[in-house]
């Protein structure tokens, strides 16, 4: 029965067929590993292969170069790198593989809310990049990556930090986001603070992370150390005094330089309104205006000492040399200038110290207009620095062979040409100097080159004596006088200039110029004060205090003996007894 | 090959059976299966990066699996042939509730949770299936007849039906090539192999068309094109032939290889573990693991050839036939010969019921060679 069911035994063909596929199949199949793993040649296998692990494996990583540190001349640093981590992502990666419960924690550790994590990789979902966090301090980004969530990888940067922040903001400038500078020093002298970038062979995992750095192909090069001229401590006192005029008055900006006599350095260079460097979401573009260099004006009353030196190096004038000033105003042309009040007649040094329209438009009309406008040239008037800030304003000086009387007249007290703060402060630095020039610097022990005598060192004298008595109690700058040091300087209230041309009736700024201490001058300190808009706008009021501020507090901070022991040099007794003699 | 008198023999009841002394182990599988094992451990290892959870669990499942093979290997192979169908219906029934509450991984429903481990038992069904066609047909006449055949056929398509519907195209493929294997191998009449074959060849466009999905589609057309799309259904290709590729004669060293351990290579110490064995040991590692499965399978067949009952020849034949396939589907996979299917090494992948059915065969298999020693 049973044997009936069984037609045929499994034939043993069916077997050897099936070892024929066992044996075929195989080989095949070893024929493709092999063709991939070990020849070469073959397309898309062995070598190639091999070179696309690589590839996916091996990169090349540019090493960041630490930025110079920006010191002021005593080595306090201004600007410095310090290193951050910024973390990365790969949306893709982050979304698919990591938990609800990582998302979570990284949100928590980000900061974010979780709900704006997921906005975000939603917006980067077809992306393989995003950056999730902007330099957070190593060891905040370390405790991110070391949640090993997928898909989170990090980057070394550096990120600039400024100590001094809103003080030195302006001069110091700042960087962009990737870490080349922007303004301000920052980018002058860029190309000596930053560094030169390295690269190296890392070898990574899918998602970024460097397992293991294989070898060096170019060390980063660090950059360089810049030492500038400021002195911080000085920085800081004209900052602080200018900051507390601003705001005591109402102005719109203001700025104040101090310049070292002896070697043209800028020991100080202070702006308003500023902003704090660290934190860029606060900033406004009018905040990182360096305005000492930038912002032109005109000098107005500060230049007359110049126009005075001018005068007593013509041989018309001498320190005897008086002029009618009544009835305190004067019609040249079509033009009318007023004084505060009918002087009578004024010699020199009085001119100076009531800061006379009247006078000075009287001693200027005598003169040779191209002997004035040299003279102001010669002082570095609407001429650059050559400092290389950049955006530095350079003004202008017009050419005297197009001025009619009434131009004469306004440019010898400081109209129709325009200058910067900084230019002025090299221009007091002449008188302060006995007559020769120094060019400015902003860095430290810098190279420059010192000029000969412009003036007569005699007269230069003479003309710092008047400025003294224009500080004095009898002048309009007497609220620059410093406890202990004698000082000579010049008030400049000046309208300004309104649109659609002539000047504003009810816009001023408030500057002062001078020079501490008098008899043997190490500091010379111009204030601007753009449109104080309080009620008190005079110079003389405005700007007068705080050059006394920022000066004394330089002079003692520098250590400079104190000059005035109540006695007085002989020049400025003769000084004194001409105007007794004037006024009796 | 005079091999139709031991099927005749058992056909008659009441045989002079012994009962085995001591315990039964084809002590020769048994190396090959440790050598095996040990590899695996050592890949799982390095491919988890140096991670010892894996390893671990792994190892768990192997001695399991070596207990039930054991186990298994005690009881007669008559045992298996009478209890085959209430393996088969457990199968069935477990694929049935996969379906209805099972555990979804990657957007497939392929798991039973135990509590203590979870079970994929459409990986049991690969061991199943062919127990019980091998036990239906070998209680019919040889060749088959068509009525024989048809419910056959129906045995093998329920549960590929079943793992269809997880989806799981890949495993239900190799379910039902294990199956068939066993008609094969009990000798169908060549009209009926070409009428399947022409079958199989009309249906193939039905197939696209009507049964793969969106997904498997696109695996096809990515094997044919892997560079089409590099960052999405490329990526699994592209790396794993990169793997490859990159180890060379004598790869990168153990626990070296790139791809691997900075996690381009996905399912590493799954689908994909040849990969990493082929870049941290090169083509002389792949061609050594492949000597070893050869051997493995030799052993195999040698035991079918000799085996005393036609259940048993058949038992071993379509285990080693089977055994191979997988094999070769995997490798195939993972060098882009073939669309990825998501079928394991066997005895190397990660996987815990895949080891243990794999193990469950060859106990089975060396109840099987002992009736053989018996005679």
């Amino acid at each position: 029965m049973v044997r009936k069911l069984i037609e045929k035994p499994i034939p043993s063909g069916r077997f050897w067929l099936v070892a024929l596929v066992l044996i075929t199949l195989p080989l095949m199949l070893i024929a493709k590993i092999a063709q991939l793993q070990v020849f070469p040649d073959a397309a898309k296998g062995g070598a190639f292969l091999r070179d696309q692990g690589d590839s996916r494996a091996i990169r090349q990583q540019v090493i960041p170069a630490y930025r110079g540190v920006i010191a002021d001349r005593n080595g306090e640093p201004l600007a410095l790198s310090i290193p951050v981590t910024t973390l990365i992502a790969d949306p893709k990666r982050l979304q698919s593989a990591a938990s609800q419960e990582q998302l979570e924690v990284l949100a928590s550790a980000l900061d974010i809310s979780v709900t704006a994590l997921h906005d975000k990789l939603a917006r980067y979902r077809k992306k393989s990049f995003m950056v999730l966090s902007k330099q957070l301090p190593v060891e905040e980004a370390e405790a991110v990556l070391a949640l090993r969530i997928p898909g989170v990888s990090s980057r070394k940067d550096y990120k600039r930090f400024y100590p001094a922040g809103e003080v030195t903001a302006q001069l110091v400038g700042i960087t962009d986001k990737d870490d080349a500078g922007q303004e301000g020093i920052e980018l002058a002298y860029d190309a000596w603070l930053s560094g030169e970038l390295g690269n190296r062979k890392i070898l990574q995992d899918e998602t970024g992370r460097v397992i293991k750095d294989l070898s060096l192909i170019k060390a980063a090069k660090p950059g360089r150390e810049l030492r500038l001229s400021i002195d911080l401590r000085v920085q800081y006192a004209a900052y602080r005094a200018l900051k507390g005029a601003v705001q005591k008055h109402g102005a719109k900006s203001g700025s104040v330089v101090v310049l070292d006599v002896a070697s043209g350095e800028v020991l100080a260079m202070a702006n308003q309104p500023s902003f704090n460097p660290n934190d860029r979401s606060a900033f406004k573009p009018g905040a990182i205006r360096n305005r000492a260099m930038l912002d032109l004006i005109e000098p107005g009353s500060t230049v007359k000492p110049f126009t005075i030196l001018a005068a007593l190096q013509s041989g018309l004038f001498d320190l005897d040399s008086e002029v009618d000033t009544s009835p305190g105003y004067l019609k040249v042309d079509y033009k009318t200038f007023v004084d505060a009040d009918d002087y009578g007649r004024l010699n020199l040094t009085q001119i100076l110290a009531k800061s006379s329209q009247v006078g000075t438009t009287k001693i200027a009309l005598q003169l040779d207009p191209e002997k004035t406008r040299q003279l102001f040239e010669k002082i570095g008037l609407g001429e650059s620095t050559g400092s290389g800030f950049p955006a530095e304003a350079v003004g202008n000086l017009p050419a005297h062979t197009t001025w009619d009387a009434v131009t004469q007249a306004t440019f010898a007290f400081g109209y129709g040409f325009n200058v910067t703060s900084l230019q002025l402060a090299r221009a007091y630095a002449v008188l302060a100097n006995n007559g020769v020039r120094r060019e400015v610097s902003l860095i430290a022990n810098d190279e420059r080159f010192t000029g000969a005598h412009l003036f007569d060192p005699r007269l230069v004298e003479t003309v710092r004596g008047m400025l003294q008595i224009a500080t004095s109690s009898q002048g309009t700058g007497s609220k620059a006088m410093i406890e202990g040091y004698t000082v000579a300087g010049k008030t400049g209230t000046l309208h300004k200039v309104k649109a659609g041309g002539g000047y504003a009736k009810d816009r001023y700024t408030a500057t002062f110029a001078g020079l501490a201490p008098a008899t043997h001058p190490r500091l010379v300190t111009v204030v601007v004060i753009d449109e104080p808009a309080h009620g008190n706008y005079f110079g003389g009021l405005v700007a007068a205090p705080v050059f006394s501020e920022v000066t004394s507090n330089a002079l003692r901070l520098l250590q400079v003996p104190p000059d005035s022991d109540g006695t007085q040099s002989a020049l400025l007794s003769r000084l004194m007894a001409v105007e007794k003699k004037s006024e009796s | 090959m005079q091999s139709s008198d031991f099927v005749r023999q058992l056909q008659t009841p009441g045989g002079n059976v012994k009962v085995s002394k001591g315990v039964n182990l084809d002590y020769m599988l048994v190396m090959i299966l440790l050598v095996l094992c040990v590899i695996s451990l050592l890949v799982i290892y390095s491919a988890t990066g140096q991670d010892t959870f894996y390893v671990k669990r792994q190892l768990i499942f192997m001695m399991a699996g070596f207990f039930i093979m054991s186990v298994f290997a005690q009881f007669p192979a008559r045992i298996w042939e009478r209890w085959a169908f209430v393996f088969y219906a457990g199968g069935v029934l477990s694929l049935a509730a996969v379906l209805l509450g099972g555990v979804e991984i990657n957007g497939a429903q392929r798991w039973l949770d135990l509590g203590f481990t979870r079970l994929q038992p459409s990986e049991l069904m690969k061991i199943c299936v062919p127990l019980m066609i091998s036990s239906y047909i070998a209680k019919q006449a040889i060749p088959p007849t068509f009525q024989h055949v048809v419910l056959a056929v129906v045995l093998i398509a329920l549960p590929v039906f079943l793992v269809m519907r997880q989806p799981d195209l890949g495993t239900a493929l190799l379910i039902s090539v294990s199956g068939f294997l066993v008609l094969f191998l009990a000798g169908l009449k060549r009209g009926y192999l070409i009428s399947a074959f022409v079958l199989a060849l009309a249906a193939l466009p039905s197939l696209w068309f009507f049964v793969m999905r969106d997904y498997q589609k696109q695996r096809v057309l990515t094997l044919l094109n892997p560079q089409d799309d590099k960052l999405g259904a490329g990526w699994n290709i592209i790396q794993s032939t990169t793997a490859i590729g990159s180890g060379g004669w004598y790869g990168k060293g153990w626990t070296h290889g790139t791809q691997s351990q900075l996690n381009f290579l996905p399912e590493s110490h799954t689908d994909f573990i040849i990969a990493v064995l082929a870049e941290e040991f090169g083509l002389v590692g792949v061609l050594t693991l492949c000597g070893i499965y050869f051997l493995l399978m030799g052993r195999c067949l040698f035991i079918g050839i000799n085996a005393p009952s036609m259940f048993g020849r058949l038992m071993a034949g379509s285990v080693a036939f089977t055994f191979f396939i997988f094999v070769f589907v995997n490798l195939s996979m993972v060098s882009g010969i073939l669309p990825v299917v998501g079928a394991p090494l066997p005895l190397v992948s990660y996987g815990g019921t895949a080891i243990v059915t794999l193990f469950a065969g060859f106990g089975i298999l060396m109840s099987v060679a002992a009736d053989s020693k018996q005679r």
